[in-house]
């Protein structure tokens, strides 16, 4: 309730083209050559003294992407990306091994402060009240520079650090797990990810550990065209359960920025995995200008029995966003769930959704989908649920709801159901609906403005999502909403 | 309060004329009533003075405390003091009534330079306003209106009003749908917010409701246009005898 009102007076300081995190930092970047080839993989590899099975893995990947062909079955269009006009590793300038926040560059502190985030206050929350404590794995374009509370994790066995450090530190952990749940050829952007996969979190909870804080990782774009290629590794031992939250903003920009992560996700028995995702990357301008193009793969693997994945996400930026957190249902009695709020506003593009692939016995999916299309958006919901024949008394339940805001925008479901097995009871709802003209007045009347009134029933809609976020999530995630929508009324 | 003069409007699609001159004044306490047979124009007043954009003024011109309302905004009017209670009031799925009645008064604190309550203060308030109209804890944790019970609707309708604190109340057929012990419970809500310098419109079919707040003057309205204008015992004789002779008299 009280972010509404957060929500009202962010919206009234927010005009639709000053994006409200379009700033630039200005800390002198190193770069690697620009373009994709076999030398700037090794280079990279190099830079960041990777083993050498590594580096032939990137390599592999590299000769396989060479192959593919960009895939263009999705509901967006854009003009073709120049993946030779890219640089594949930029770093802040002095990356060296601070050993506490005093010792990193203060316009890097300053920026985050600007997005909002206390790192500071956060560690002295940190003595008061241990239960909300967020670890913060900041990554500042390509490398990590700060890590806090990494003791603590560590006395609970926790291990959350970089992708680059993990490969030093516990090389045989992201032998064992990377690319085993996104394979190297699984898609175009998972390949290219695969070959220059620049860093991103790692995080290993032992066997029968909870762990004691939600993990969080801030990523920002900042070096003008640096392609941003995140990997993400998660692994939960048997038993174990953690709660992992990803939030994105980007600066300002003419040119058009290349985002393809992976995030892998790897449940063993009996262990649960909550993912949850803000991403608000910059939309481009009011005429569709700029803006951050999106390609994601994420995908989780309940490999154990009883275990659980759940991924929560609040999309509202980017220019186009190509999407579909999965889960792979192979444990038996395991579960999935994806929540989703897209909303897509101006000239925004969204094509996203999920697959639950059922393989094991008892397993059960749920997913309800958002989607709120405003302004000239295109808005689509692509999910697919599958029950392999072994998956006896698989369980679906799938919700898309659209809202429409205004006359020129689209929302599209494109749900695929296939059952191999006649055990299994697949449910789907669909609704589509619009901000009535009635509403509108009665909001009115009690004296909301048209952008409160909009904003109370667009968080009327999306309420069933926002409740499965953490609240620090759900507070900024209503006002991201808001701001969204900003202009798509009157 | 508020002076209607020689109002004239329409259906702004179709350009279908509604209201053919309505003269109306209604001073600080004072309390009318309008009554009027189906169709005759009385909840299209309702939405003009509360700003409805659906209809046209073409002719005349209505003061609210001296400004001209017809250059205001809905939400404007609402701030300024103007609250009506829907003959139908509209469902806001997912916005518990809690969250709507905070938003609600927020706003029109804002609008008029107040800070926003503190969350006990509101709670305060709304439990207090609450318990008055029987109206539940577990019904303000429900979505606004949606599967209320159409007398629950209209107790949530005034529930509204009294937390708003309106200085002119518009009431549509705020008695319809009510059992009888709702109506004395709803009347008596809608009684205790007369005061001096509130005034109220109350539309109604029934001499039941006006048994109940009781009114200082009495209209009928027929195609627009008021007919006949007397004090409560109008009301009395309309039970008795109909429209008939008021509407033959205007034909
Ligand atoms: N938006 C609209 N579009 C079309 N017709 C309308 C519209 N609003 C009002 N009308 C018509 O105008 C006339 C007056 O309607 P109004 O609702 O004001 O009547 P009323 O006096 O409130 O009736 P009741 O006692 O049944 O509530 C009716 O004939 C109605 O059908
Ligand atoms: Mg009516």
């Amino acid at each position: 309730m009280p972010a509404v009102q957060e929500t009202i007076d962010q919206v009234k300081a927010i005009d639709v083209d000053q994006y409200k995190y379009g700033f630039v930092t200005d800390i002198e970047s190193e770069k690697g050559a620009k373009g994709l080839s076999e030398e700037t993989v090794r280079f990279l590899s190099a830079k960041k003294n990777e083993p050498e099975w590594m580096t032939e893995w990137r390599l592999d990947a590299l000769r396989r992407f060479q192959q593919m062909d960009e895939p263009n079955w999705a509901r967006v269009s854009y003009p073709k990306i120049d993946l030779d006009d890219l640089y594949y590793w930029a770093a802040p300038k002095s990356v060296e091994g601070p050993k506490s926040l005093d010792e990193v560059d203060p316009e890097l502190l300053a920026t985050y402060e600007k997005l909002g985030i206390p790192l500071r206050e956060q560690e002295i929350l940190a003595g008061v009240e241990p239960k909300n404590r967020v670890a913060v794995d900041a990554v500042f374009d390509s490398v990590s520079v700060v890590t806090t509370f990494k003791d603590e994790l560590r006395k609970a066995g926790v291990i959350f650090c970089s992708i680059s450090e993990a490969l030093r530190e516990h090389p045989d952990l992201v032998k064992k797990y990377l690319g085993s749940v996104v394979p190297v050829t699984d898609n175009y952007y998972a390949t290219l990810n695969s070959a220059v996969f620049s860093d991103g979190s790692f995080v290993y909870v032992p066997e029968g550990v909870r762990c004691p804080m939600e993990l969080s990782t801030y990523f920002r774009i900042n070096e003008q065209n640096t392609g941003q290629f995140e990997r993400t590794l998660i692994i939960a031992d048997k038993g174990a359960y953690v709660s992992y939250l990803e939030g994105c903003t980007a600066p300002q920009r003419d040119e058009n920025q290349l985002h393809a992560a992976v995030v892998e996700l790897v449940a063993l028995d009996d262990a649960e995995i909550k993912y949850s995702t803000v991403q608000n990357w910059f939309p481009g301008d009011k005429n569709g200008k700029g803006g951050i193009y999106n390609f994601v793969t994420k995908r989780g693997d309940c490999r154990g029995k009883n275990s659980k994945i759940s991924w929560t996400q609040v999309e509202t930026g980017s220019a186009i966003t190509w999407k579909y957190p999965s889960c792979i249902l192979r444990g038996d009695n395991s579960r999935g769930e994806f929540y989703s709020i897209a909303v897509s506003n101006g000239y925004q593009q969204v094509d996203s959704g999920t697959k639950m692939i059922h393989l094991g016995k008892n397993t059960s999916s749920r997913i309800i989908s958002k989607g709120i299309s405003a302004g000239k958006s295109s808005n689509t919901y692509r999910g697919l649920v599958s029950a392999h024949r072994k998956a006896t008394n698989a369980r679906n339940f799938t919700q898309c709801d659209s809202l429409l805001i205004g006359q020129d925008c689209g929302a599209h479901t494109v749900p695929y159901i296939e059952s191999k097995n006649s055990t299994a009871q697949f449910e789907h709802e669909a609704t589509t609906s619009k901000i009535s003209d009635d509403q509108m007045f009665y909001c009115l009347q009690r004296g909301m403005n048209e952008e409160e009134a909009v904003a109370l029933i667009v968080n009327g809609f999306v309420k069933d999502v926002i409740q499965q976020l953490p609240m620090e999530f759900a507070v900024e995630s209503q006002k991201l909403i808001s701001i969204s929508l900003e202009g798509s009324v009157g | 309060m508020l002076e209607i003069k020689n109002l004239h409007a329409r259906i702004a699609e179709d350009e279908t004329e509604i209201l053919r001159g309505i003269d109306l004044t209604v001073k600080p306490g004072e309390v009318h009533a309008i009554m009027g047979p189906n169709g005759s124009g009385k909840s299209t007043l309702s939405y003009i003075l509360a700003g409805k954009e659906d209809y046209e003024v073409t002719e005349g011109e209505i003061l609210f405390n001296g400004e001209n309302m017809l250059d205001m905004e809905p939400d404007e009017r609402a701030a300024a003091g103007l609250f009506l209670a829907f003959q139908y009031p509209i469902e806001i799925p997912g916005v518990a009534t809690m969250e709507f009645l905070k938003t609600a008064m927020n706003a029109q604190r804002k609008a008029r330079g107040e800070d926003a309550l503190s969350i006990p203060d509101f709670m305060k308030r709304v439990k207090e306003a609450a318990a008055h109209l029987n109206v539940s804890m577990d019904m303000l944790k429900r979505p606004l209106n949606v599967g209320f019970s159409g007398g629950e609707k209209k107790r949530a309708e005034i529930l509204q009003m009294s937390l708003l604190e309106p200085k002119l109340c518009v009431l549509d057929e705020t008695d319809s749908g009510l059992d009888i012990d709702a109506l004395r419970v709803v009347s008596d809500g809608v009684n205790k917010l007369r005061s001096p310098n509130r005034a109220m419109i109350v539309i109604t079919h029934y001499q039941r409701l006006l048994d109940h707040i009781v009114p200082d003057v009495v209209h009928v309205l027929s195609k627009g246009k008021i007919v006949k204008t007397g004090d409560k015992d109008l009301a009395l004789e309309l039970e008795k005898n109909g429209y008939a002779d008021f509407i033959d008299a205007a034909a």
